[in-house]
């Protein structure tokens, strides 16, 4: 990659001299630059007791008697759990001492729909729709605010912005294009057609720093979920990288014949997770990656082998960075007089508090301002312990 | 220069801009309502596609045979896993996937090639939106053969009609029942049901449960919303009630199948005994007719009424549109019973539909089909259709979710989605005539041509360089 940095950094270069643009220097808060935050967000309501099956409590034969084959000779955790055996980088991770999972959690949202879920876990809003920027983009402003410096790089792997990282903070996407490159005199042509549109100018900037910043991936596209993990690594590694980067994985929404659906979705979260922990080398140590979704699913299988919406679900924090090697679970019980309306894994956890818990921690900020700005209108405390410091 | 930019939103705002030749119109509104008894539901290019409808049950059948012989053979983990690329898979099998992948992608062509060369540019415009409402995503093992013919057989014809119909076309439509689940969704107390819990448990493939997803999206996305005032009760009543809606074609359940449009089948024994409680209404039990009552109850809802007219103004009128045109919108839903010529005659005569500055960012799909007619393509080889739109982001019938694409300019003003359509436009431009490109950016934004895109387009370096900077201006970026 180094190889290439060249092409694309000397056209931002020159436009920026010609269009009077300033490309942002790299210059991070003091003492928290080298850390790196990777923010994986699973679409459609993974099922949490799938990940890591309660099968500890009596409860679950009852409930999901069809599954109990798939978790034999799987490994433990906490006693309790068994961890799904397509997470297995995740799972050795867990081994030593480098991931935790967070169980029986969700977020304030109560309902079942997955884009007033998505809603609120994006925005960070206290019911759907009332944040319209990210939580992730509100982070990156506040690392900014906290350091004196400039922001904080931050980039969706992604060819759109996902809403977690949309707000008044500098964010970027990218992901590899198949497309034919255009020539430097066009691109010029376009800075120069764009200049004086506050909104075409500000993308077109951020397009190209992103583009001299990925110089000239081979990867072609994000379905290859190893390729993706080493794609993220790579965007977050070396001196003009990414610090904070979020990434989406969908295939989670398992109405019906969930075991092959569960598999296939958890083998590429697997081989994402694995790859990025490899390509980030020794950087791990100050690697966070957060994993989270919607909510989770319904405790027993539906009558197609599948499990519809539900509420409480699990997290995954992993990195070196992490105390890991446990469960964080307060957990409710899977009899039904246990469950939330009869039907779902009652959520014991706020996973807002694990969130700002761990990245205020991981990223040296106020864990009180952290929960306020990122998660405005709770009152749930945030979650001590989670990171190494 | 005249200052009447009403000739440029009919074009842009409503349409899919202007093709080389045409002129734009004198008459803004009139050139948009006349559109609606232009409109052509079926083209003869729809016309002429191959009648795949028996195409699903193949494929669930193959694969069916597939889980069960791999079961046999002590795969304890059958189906876990399978991938196209797995070695495993028998030749007959990848060989179908691969016909279905290029139907799908024939589909996505002929869609894009009509709109591309359609001269009821605002009509083609509200069939993607409806399309889209009721959207169906390519995801489940036949549902390839099957979300073409969904927006060709149970949209487009009701496009101008009743929302009713629309509504009940598309979501008992084969690619719905498919796509969310529906057409394995058994009545817990079905005669299908008591006869498997005599008979122990079945075999693979045999009568399983209730599935509410199809009953839950249509009524969080289809119709009522998510706040449209539905409870969980509501939603597992409504699944009982469409239990029995499946799709013909499918194995042992074929001689219990009454034909149903488009394809689609009532399996008699599968479908819940008993009077269903909605959202305080009781619905009693008429077989395949007991949800097409309720779905008739909730097309007429005031919630969907304000659903609709949301969605709609926000498609043309901006990501947050006047309160006063959703108002206009919901009562003409309300007063005409969800006539959708009337709907759409009132969008058009709305005050605000015609606001002079740009209100809405482009989507990808509506940027290609724009920038192809600009550029004077008639008809584009589908797997450049295909290929283009992946890049860009937006391949028809392939959403990230059953809600459909977003629709708020947050979701495609991105750098990178930016950066792609720039590729995009320099190689479209390189293909096709690029003389006197200045005057046709004249008539394709007429009276809207700023003039600092006018001096860029007149100091390119070449015709080519020019109609390629035309295609990524701001003025072909918003509508």
């Amino acid at each position: 990659m180094t190889m290439n940095l060249n092409r694309r950094t000397m056209i931002a270069g020159s436009l920026a001299l010609s269009a009077g643009l300033t490309l942002p220097r790299m210059a991070f808060a003091q003492g928290t630059g080298s850390k790196k935050l990777l923010f994986v967000l699973l679409r459609g309501a993974a099922d949490g007791m799938a990940m890591a099956a309660p099968i500890g409590d009596p409860g679950f034969a009852a409930l999901r008697e069809a599954s109990l084959g798939e978790y034999e000779g799987a490994a433990r955790a906490d006693g309790m759990f068994a961890i799904h055996p397509a997470l297995e980088s995740i799972g050795a991770a867990y081994a030593s001492g480098n991931a935790l999972f967070v169980h029986a959690a969700a977020t304030a949202y109560r309902e079942r729909s997955h884009f007033d879920g998505q809603n609120m876990l994006e925005t960070g809003g206290a019911s759907p729709y009332a944040a319209r920027d990210g939580w992730l983009n509100r982070l990156v402003g506040m690392i900014a605010a906290d350091g004196g410096a400039e922001a904080p790089r931050a980039l969706a792997i992604a060819p759109t912005m996902p809403l977690a990282l949309r707000g008044d903070a500098p964010a970027s996407s990218y992901a590899p294009s198949a497309l034919p490159q255009a020539s430097d005199a066009f691109l010029e042509r376009v800075g120069l057609l764009y200049e004086g549109d506050p909104q075409l100018g500000a993308l077109w900037e951020r397009a190209l720093e992103t583009q001299a910043m990925a110089g000239d991936s081979t990867m072609r596209n994000l379905r290859d979920a190893r390729a993706a993990g080493e794609l993220a690594a790579s965007l977050m590694s070396g001196d003009s990288a990414a610090q904070i980067a979020m990434i989406e994985l969908g295939g989670w929404d398992t109405h019906a014949n969930q075991r092959g659906a569960f598999a296939r979705a958890a083998r590429q979260l697997d081989a994402l997770l694995g790859a990025y922990r490899t390509g980030v080398g020794g950087n791990w140590n100050d690697t966070l990656i957060v994993v989270a979704t919607e909510f989770g699913r319904t405790a027993s299988f539906n009558g197609t082998g599948g499990t519809d919406h539900g509420t409480g679900g699990a997290a995954i924090l992993m990195g070196g960075a992490v105390k890991g090697g446990r469960v964080l679970a307060d957990w409710p019980g899977l009899a039904t007089r246990q469950l939330h309306e009869g039907r779902d894994l009652r959520p014991t956890i706020a996973l807002e508090s694990v969130l700002a818990g761990a990245l205020a921690d991981h990223l040296r900020l106020d864990p009180a301002r952290a929960m306020a700005q990122l998660f405005p209108g709770r009152s749930a405390v945030p979650t001590g312990g989670l990171i190494e410091v | 220069m005249s200052t009447d930019i009403s000739a440029h939103i009919a074009l842009n705002r409503f349409g899919y801009g202007i093709r080389p030749g045409d002129s734009p119109p004198d008459d803004a509104r009139r050139y948009l309502l006349r559109q609606m008894e232009r409109f052509e539901p079926t083209p003869a290019a729809i016309a002429a596609r191959e009648d795949v409808s028996d195409k699903p049950g193949e494929v669930l059948q193959m694969l069916r045979r597939l889980r069960r012989e791999r079961q046999r053979s002590g795969g304890e983990t059958a189906m876990t896993g399978m991938s196209m690329e797995d070695g495993a898979i028998p030749t007959e099998v990848r060989q179908s996937y691969m016909n279905a992948g290029r139907f799908l992608r024939t589909d996505i062509g002929l869609r894009t090639n009509v709109a591309i060369a359609s001269d009821t540019p605002f009509a083609e415009r509200l069939v993607h939106f409806w399309s889209n409402h009721f959207s169906v995503s390519a995801q489940k093992p036949g549902t390839h053969y099957q979300v073409g013919a969904h927006e060709f057989h149970a949209i487009r014809p009701h496009v101008f009609g009743r929302f009713s119909d629309m509504l009940k076309a598309a979501v008992l439509h084969p690619a719905m029942l498919l796509y969310l689940d529906q057409f394995q969704s058994v009545g817990p107390g079905s005669r299908f049901m008591q006869s498997r819990r005599r008979r122990s448990q079945g075999a693979d493939g045999g009568p399983q449960g209730l599935n509410e997803n199809l009953a839950r999206e249509i009524f969080e996305l289809h119709t009522l919303g998510v706040d449209g005032g539905y409870s969980q009760v509501d939603v597992t009543e409504f699944a009982k009630a469409l239990t029995g809606w499946t799709l013909s074609g499918i194995g042992r359940i074929e001689r219990f199948a009454e034909e149903k449009p488009n394809g689609s089948a009532f399996v008699a024994p599968a479908h819940e005994p008993g009077s269903r409680q909605i959202m305080g209404q009781t619905y009693r039990d008429t077989g395949s007719d007991q949800a097409l009552a309720v779905l008739d109850d909730l097309a007429r809802h005031p919630s969907t009424a304000r659903f609709i007219a949301t969605k709609l103004a926000r498609h043309f009128a901006g990501d947050e549109p006047p309160t006063s045109l959703v108002a206009r919108l919901e009562e003409d839903f309300l007063t005409t019973g969800g006539d959708l010529a009337s709907l759409t005659r009132t969008l058009v005569n709305a005050p605000e539909s015609w606001v002079a500055r740009p209100v809405k960012y482009r989507q990808p799909y509506e940027w290609l089909v724009a920038s192809l007619r600009l550029t004077g393509v008639d008809e584009l080889d589908f797997r450049r259709i295909t290929g283009a739109l992946d890049q860009l982001g937006q391949l028809p019938w392939r959403a990230p979710s059953p809600a459909g694409y977003d629709d708020l300019e947050g979701s495609w003003a991105g750098p990178d989605a930016l950066f792609r359509r720039v590729e995009l436009a320099e190689r479209l431009a390189r293909d096709v005539r690029s003389d006197a490109v200045l005057e046709h950016a004249e008539r394709a934004f007429p009276g809207a041509l700023s003039d600092h895109t006018r001096t860029w387009l007149a100091r390119a370096e070449s015709g080519q360089q020019a109609l390629g900077l035309l295609l990524v201006s701001p003025e072909m970026m918003r509508r």
